[in-house]
């Protein structure tokens, strides 16, 4: 017993050793201004192979279905053979990104700005993307995809996040977000709501409305007090949750099922429901506006196949293409020439696409930081606190 | 032996754990024919449509492929360094040994998202390894090493050293012992530890997410990514209805030729 | 049945024995402890807030969140509870059934019965895992047939859980119980002991190692489980998410580090406790 004590010990003194040792006093770095990178000058010959890192439905090979695929015809044109690395969650990419072993990611908002200023990403030379001129003008420039003019990457396209029920149990056609918040408990245990802390900046939205006196004026720039107060009506609407959604099969079972009845959504989902024709959902904008993604095409800084990666944001974003995987994934397409060539006529009427009053409803997922990403000033509350506020609401 | 009353009691719970333990896996081989995408109850109708999408799959089978290979690499690796281990421990005194033991066991035993977030950190801070199959190998082998170990150790104990002693007084080399009297009493451990050790590789996935590369996906992985994709759920059904029941058969052949049942160990 | 005689090493067992155990402890140590040891060093640095990037400045703040955070702990002690009633559940099932298969069961019969309970294993855990979900939800089997489904939450996640690792606490159980002899039970009745005497006071002390072998992988896996949790379990956190959460979603993985500690610390004490009973020969 003793000498194991002593041994506890000594491995614990070598441990406490090794600590020390390893670290340093290196300075945290800033966030102030994104490292100086260059974007690439001219186009060149494709490398052969390109790895990108994708949410599910973008970058579709005909691996999981043989009608549904535009990256065959992609590596034929351009002899740059693709790897897809589903990315689960805006973390999940960034996370995948950092290790320097893609050359691309199709990021929304809330991971963009994290990509930039961490230099994991390049600034993008848009003369070199042919079919970005006539990307729908207000995706361009945006504060999650572009700092002090330079682009970082290429629009794909475009959601924003609905509220959605059951018509059969949900019977007064609700028009605000207050239905899932101060009015959930109509429906308690039967409320859904996305799982993620970025869904934080639904509550503010909403409390940007109702209460005005907090002075939120956009909802990924919050103070300390603005965050509580957000955190303090999440933490009520926990009361009422069924579950938390983030994959679509879950959500769409759970409201074929008639585990949840109302919350919030995707088009996507939606529209899987109404195909199954079990149930019956609505889908709706509220009154007090929705937040939403834009997702981006990005190259790494570190990328070995920038040439092939370049190849691939034009052929994504090229009319025929984009109006694909904007019908196969359901979301606006940032191609304005798309809707001539989707399958169902009025495809971007139905997701708004050229509409850009609808989309200036929409409050883009977009990184907070401690400098308020809409200029507003520098005592905001960044990212990691909101994920430990997300956990504490959890409980 | 048992009274009759205990012997029936242990025999209906036996019947009800039973049920419990299958009726799950019913319901997934009822999905894997369900017209429904969404796994709703009840079914909405018959369907082989599932069963065709799966065949002609380039993914599952590629990931089928890599879970293959990983499986084999690990066991390999579990089966030469487990046995090497249980040898040691069971027929020799030293030092240690306990120590010994504890560390094999170790593995298995830390939750996965600790041994993955572990081997990750080292394989891409401390050592700058780019990630790949030989990683996700080496993380597998690590706790399939146990399996072997805990079977092979066993079954040693059990066989006790008079034959091999036997052996030795009529002039036997140790390795000569080796191959004609101790191998082949121990061949069932190893076939059953083997098997097993490839079971819980093919199945795992948190250690396997955090040291997967780019281009490598296991079927776990491709599993859990495409159940977050919009038409691909029911697909999963059909791949796992179909794994379960081919898994019978080396069950089935571990349990035979791995002699005593009694000596299965995880 | 001997036990290996203690032999003395001459240098040819030395040698031997080297040959032996060197490679494995290598590996083992260089690959596993090692990696252990690089986790346990992050725990003690930090990150850059914005980018996530790992900074190796020393600090202690990590683990004192850790001790101090009232969420970590609410979430340690929901887990552990967690745990322990999977634990619990795991034995009540498991231990009749390997008593039948054991003693009870005809040879051929134990044969069909360590296969079917050796194949669910097999069956990927993540559509196990949806497989529940499907059972539990309010339009599913059991709903449909007795009217009553208790839904998603913690009750979910313990049936869940409880399903999910059953296997591996009956294997060593029926492996106990197989290493009674018969002859045993038959003298414990034959001197007047009633069935539930025998098991108790003489079945059950021999058995309890096989049960702890088995309590050690229920325990260890509900501990750090974070996707079956997703799955059934509504709006319940448990340990692995949090720690998942703090990796990926927070991408900070010096905290992760440090909160990885707690399951890695419970798990060691709790081998280190059982080691005495025996129960690691089983494992």
């Amino acid at each position: 017993m003793k000498s194991t004590v002593l041994r506890l010990g000594f491995t614990l003194a070598a441990c406490a050793a090794l600590v020390v040792a390893c670290s340093s006093s290196q300075n945290g770095g800033g966030g102030e201004a994104p490292p100086k990178l260059e974007p690439l000058g001219a186009l060149g010959n494709g490398e052969g192979e390109l790895n990108l890192i994708a949410w599910a439905g973008y970058a579709e090979n005909g691996s999981n279905d043989p009608t549904i695929d535009w990256v065959t015809p992609f590596e034929k044109e351009s002899g740059c053979k693709v790897n897809v690395k589903v990315g689960n969650t805006s973390d999940e990419m960034v996370q995948l990104m950092r290790t320097g072993q893609y050359d691309g990611v199709s990021a929304s908002g809330d991971a963009s700005l994290r990509l930039i200023y961490a230099g994991d990403v390049s600034p993008v030379n848009t003369s070199l993307v042919p079919n970005y001129s006539t990307i729908t003008p207000f995706l361009k420039d945006r504060p999650w995809n572009s700092v002090d003019g330079q682009m970082y990457g290429i629009p794909h396209g475009w959601g924003a996040n609905l509220l959605m029920y059951n018509i059969a149990d949900v019977t007064d056609a609700p028009d605000s977000w207050g239905a899932v918040f101060t009015d959930a408990g109509k429906y308690k245990g039967k409320v859904t709501a996305y799982d993620s802390p970025i869904y934080i900046a639904d509550a503010a939205l909403y409390l940007s409305k109702t209460k005005p006196e907090l002075g939120i004026k956009d909802p990924y720039s919050l103070t300390s007090e603005q965050l509580d107060a957000a955190v303090e009506l999440l933490k009520a609407q926990k009361e009422n949750i069924g579950e938390y959604w983030s994959d679509y099969t879950k959500a769409v079972q759970a409201f074929e099922s008639g585990t949840s009845v109302i919350g919030t959504t995707w088009q996507v989902i939606a529209n899987l429901i109404g195909t199954d024709n079990k149930v019956q959902v609505n889908t709706v904008l509220p009154k007090e506006g929705a937040t939403g993604w834009s997702d981006t095409w990005m190259v790494s800084s570190k990328a070995a196949h920038p040439n092939c990666m370049y190849k691939w944001m034009d052929w994504i974003t090229s009319p025929e293409i984009n109006a694909q995987v904007a019908e196969y994934f359901g979301e606006a397409p940032a191609q304005s020439k798309a809707c001539d060539h989707t399958t169902e006529k009025d495809f971007c009427e139905i997701y708004h696409a050229t509409d850009e009053k609808f989309a200036a409803q929409i409050h883009y997922w977009t990184t907070p930081q401690k400098q308020c990403v809409d200029g507003s000033g520098d005592n905001c509350t960044a990212y990691d606190e909101w994920v430990d506020k997300w956990q504490q609401i959890k409980g | 032996m048992l009274s009759a009353g205990a012997r029936r009691t242990v025999k209906a719970w036996t019947v009800m754990v039973l049920v419990f333990l299958y009726a799950p896996l019913l319901l997934v081989v009822i999905n894997a024919f369900n017209t429904s995408r969404t796994f709703a109850f009840p079914p909405s109708g018959f369907t082989l449509h599932w069963w065709s999408d799966a065949w002609n799959s380039t993914g599952m089978w590629t990931s089928l492929g890599n879970s293959v290979v990983v499986g084999l690499g690990a066991t390999a690796l579990a089966l030469v360094l487990g046995t090497m281990a249980a040898f040691a421990v069971q027929r020799y005194e030293f030092f240690g040994r306990n120590t010994v033991s504890f560390l094999v066991v170790l593995p298995i035993t830390l939750p996965g998202i600790v041994t993955g977030i572990a081997l990750n950190a080292t394989f891409t801070s401390a050592l700058g390894i780019t990630l790949g199959l030989a990683t996700v190998i080496v993380g597998h082998a690590t706790f399939c090493i146990v399996i072997v170990f805990n079977n092979t150790q066993a079954r040693l104990r059990r066989l006790g050293t008079n034959l091999e002693d036997a052996s030795a007084d009529l002039g036997a080399t140790s390795w000569q012992t080796f191959r004609y009297v101790t191998f082949p009493m121990m061949r069932g451990a190893l076939v059953a530890g083997a098997i097993l050790a490839f079971a819980l590789s093919f199945d795992e996935i948190v250690v396997t997410t955090f040291t997967a590369g780019p281009a490598v996906q296991t079927l776990p992985i491709w599993i859990f990514g495409n159940l977050f994709r919009p038409n691909q759920a029911p697909v999963i059904n059909v791949v796992a209805a179909a794994l379960t029941v081919v898994a019978i058969i080396p069950v089935w052949l571990a349990q035979r030729f791995g002699g005593d049942p009694a000596t299965t160990r995880i | 049945m001997t036990l290996a005689a203690p032999t003395s090493l001459t240098v040819r067992r030395r040698a031997a024995l080297a040959f032996l155990l060197v490679p494995p402890m290598a590996w083992l140590v260089v690959a596993y402890l090692g990696s252990l040891a690089v986790l346990l060093v992050s725990a003690f640095w930090t990150r850059n807030s914005f980018t996530g990037a790992v900074v190796r400045t020393f600090t202690g703040d990590n683990i004192a969140r850790v001790v101090t955070d009232e969420v970590f702990r609410a979430v340690t002690l929901r887990t552990v509870g967690v745990a322990l009633v999977v634990t619990v559940c795991c034995i009540v099932l498991a231990v009749p059934l390997g008593l039948y298969m054991a003693k009870v069961a005809s040879p051929r019969m134990r044969l069909v019965l360590v296969v079917a309970v050796t194949t669910p294993l097999w069956a990927s855990y993540l559509v196990k895992a949806y497989a529940w979900r499907m059972l539990l939800s309010p339009e599913g089997p059991l709903a449909w047939g007795t009217g009553y489904t208790p839904g998603y939450g913690l009750t979910a996640t313990v049936i869940t859980l409880t399903y999910l690792w059953l296997p591996y606490m009956i294997i060593p159980v029926f492996a106990a119980f197989e290493r009674v002899p018969d002859s045993l039970i038959d003298a414990s009745s034959d001197l007047g002991a009633s069935d539930a005497s025998t098991l108790r006071m003489v079945m059950a002390p021999l058995v309890f190692p096989g049960i702890v072998a088995g309590s050690i992988f229920t325990f260890s896996l509900s501990l750090g489980d974070y996707i079956a949790v997703q799955i059934v379990g509504g709006t319940t956190q448990l340990l692995g998410n949090v720690i998942y959460g703090q990796l990926v979603t927070a991408n900070n993985q010096p905290l992760a580090a440090a909160l990885s500690l707690i399951p890695l610390t419970a798990i060691v004490l709790y081998l280190l406790a059982m080691r005495r009973t025996g129960a690691l020969e089983n494992v």
